[in-house]
């Protein structure tokens, strides 16, 4: 989704009071009241209530108590927190970076090439697994994945001995259903972006005797340059909140093999009781999504003409 | 399928004899034939739902059914396993639409029409908004939610759910009301109508389309929210279908697969409906250029 600042409008500028132009803004205020109560707040919350042992039952529930950096402390001695960092960034890196975004890329080139109807059936089929609520989708790739499910079906079609994926390799099984489920994004990405390619430039370096693979390498890649930053950022972004895809098809398990830093903050609070805990586990989410944010909104100001 | 390579073969006699189109030509059937492949991989682990939510005694494998039957759509048709569910899911996706389109319209008005030096930071801190994981703000809004005796509470809940979206909602609402010329306004103005009028009786009827869009957008992403009321609605009767399903899936013993597919293809009629009127109507939206010429 390529955002862009539109034009402000001053074309009607007359000379009022000070007072009158800023109430002009007034009707900004609901959004405003709105983002602060339920998204500024519970941010500047968490990271006060990671510094506490507020717990979701008993004593600690009513009057958590302030323990300093007990919970960091407690984090960085936690063998599952290395673990659920790494398997993090390896959902991140293997099924977003690589998966979505390169796939993402091969359909958008493969369906400028193809047949009109068979770039829209596909397409279709690829958006289709995009649209489906979450859960649903989880469901299907549960079933996918699972000891007589469809994968293990087709390989003992084809005499490959089976596995239970979701118990031998649950990243292999989880990765492989995001890469499922979120490709379409990248791909719509790639598709508008390869549309606004001028076709003189293609047909130019044709002219010039350039094979397929050195157009994707020389021209269309650094054309569409912002365009593969920008969905870089968002995909690594929205692959690093995904909570229900990995909770239904393994919820974390077996012993912590899938327990990415949302699942892991989850567990935490709501299945421990530890809301201090799972609090700061939620902070360190934050604080990668505040850089990744950050780093979104400076590219798009910088790609701005 | 096994039609391709006859009538691609048909198209390359037809076609033109440029440079470009000739090597298009070369690359059409390997493009075909991966794509298809490719295709085929997505399609696979959907097949599962549709064969199984016919099949009575459907399991994990997917397999054409024996005797299709309707055993297992007819078995949810129940009040407290689908429809009360549904109705949950149509109130809480519709309030947090509707709450979202009037916060955004409200706020997206002033940013497009007027400029003051809080226009860039604003957009900009709104375009940061967009970016934080939401996941992982669901344990301290549970907090704040025990704090403020709201858990449980769907008005609550609808307005949470309408702040995760109302970043995107108002770089959207924003972006369609810039493409609604000022100078439409212009005469309102003259005749001293006051901004919001203009807003209510000239830009949104223009903006129309737009604003469908939007609406349909948070109410797709609503509705498939499994999160959110997963962790702030705790009492059946609230749940919306993404949580009674999930349930449905955990807690009934041995699970009724054919049932949770015909369920799930349910659920998921509304959104994919309004996914192709967005995805067939967001062409048309911005026609509202003749209005100046005219």
């Amino acid at each position: 989704m390529a955002v862009s600042l539109g034009r402000d409008r001053s074309g009607h500028r007359r000379r009022r009071p000070g007072l009158r132009r800023q109430a002009r803004l007034l009707p900004v205020l609901p959004a405003v009241v709105l983002l602060l109560v339920f998204l500024a707040g519970p941010v500047l919350w968490a990271f006060h209530a990671s510094f506490t042992n507020a717990a979701l039952t008993g004593r600690n529930a009513r009057s958590p108590g302030w323990i300093g950096l007990d919970n960091y402390a407690r984090l960085l001695s936690d063998p599952v927190l290395p673990l659920s960092l790494g398997l993090t960034v390896l959902f991140v890196g293997g099924s977003a970076i690589l998966g979505q975004n390169l796939l993402g890329l091969t359909l958008a080139v493969l369906m400028r090439r193809a047949r009109r109807t068979v770039a829209a059936a596909v397409g279709t089929a690829v958006v289709a697994a995009w649209v489906l609520p979450e859960i649903v989708a989880a469901f299907a790739a549960y079933a996918y994945f699972s000891r007589d499910g469809t994968l293990n079906q087709m390989l003992g079609g084809l005499g490959i001995g089976q596995t239970d994926w979701l118990y031998s390799f649950p990243m292999v099984a989880i990765l492989l259903a995001n890469i499922w489920r979120g490709t379409a994004f990248s791909m719509l990405v790639y598709r508008a972006a390869l549309n606004d390619i001028p076709g003189e430039v293609t047909e130019a370096a044709l002219m010039d005797g350039a094979g397929g693979w050195q157009r994707l390498a020389f021209i269309t890649i650094p054309m569409i340059r912002g365009s593969i930053a920008t969905n870089l950022m968002l995909i690594t972004l929205q692959t690093l909140a995904v909570f229900t895809l990995i909770w239904v098809m393994t919820a974390g398990g077996p012993a912590n093999a899938s327990t990415t830093l949302p699942v892991l903050a989850y567990l935490e609070a709501f299945k421990f009781g530890d809301i201090g805990y799972g609090t700061a586990v939620a902070s360190v989410l934050i604080l990668i999504g505040v850089v990744f944010g950050a780093a979104y909104v400076r590219l798009l100001r910088e790609g701005k003409p | 399928m096994t039609t391709t390579a006859g009538t691609s073969a048909r198209g390359q006699l037809r076609s033109g004899t440029g440079a470009v189109s000739r090597a298009q030509q070369r690359a059409r059937m390997p493009a075909d034939v991966s794509l298809i492949l490719i295709g085929a991989c997505f399609v696979l682990p959907l097949l599962w739902l549709v064969f199984a939510s016919l099949d009575a005694s459907a399991g994990h494998e997917t397999r054409l059914p024996g005797r299709v039957s309707l055993e297992n759509f007819a078995a949810i048709m129940t009040q407290g396993l689908l429809f009360q569910p549904l109705w949950n899911s149509m109130v809480l996706s519709a309030g947090t639409a509707a709450v979202n389109l009037v916060a955004a319209v409200l706020a997206a008005y002033p940013l497009s029409r007027y400029q003051s030096r809080f226009n860039k930071p604003f957009m900009y801190t709104i375009l940061f908004g967009t970016c934080l994981p939401i996941t992982a703000i669901m344990v301290p809004v549970y907090g704040l939610f025990v704090q403020l005796q709201l858990l449980d509470s769907m008005p609550a809940t609808i307005f949470f759910m309408a702040t995760t979206t109302l970043p995107m909602a108002i770089w959207m609402t924003k972006n369609f009301m810039d493409a609604v010329p000022v100078s439409l306004e212009e005469a309102a103005w003259v005749d001293g109508a006051s901004g919001l009028t203009a807003l209510r009786t000239i830009v949104l009827p223009l903006m129309r389309q737009g604003l469908g869009v939007v609406f349909i957008f948070v109410f797709i992403q609503a509705w498939g929210n499994f999160f959110v009321p997963f962790v702030l609605l705790l009492s059946e009767a609230r749940q919306p279908a993404a949580v009674s399903i999930f349930s449905f899936f955990g807690q009934h013993g041995a699970v009724a697969y054919g049932q949770l597919a015909a369920f799930s293809i349910l659920y998921s009629v509304p959104v994919l409906a309004l996914y192709v009127i967005v995805a067939r109507g967001a062409g048309s939206s911005f026609a509202l250029s003749g209005a100046v010429k005219g």
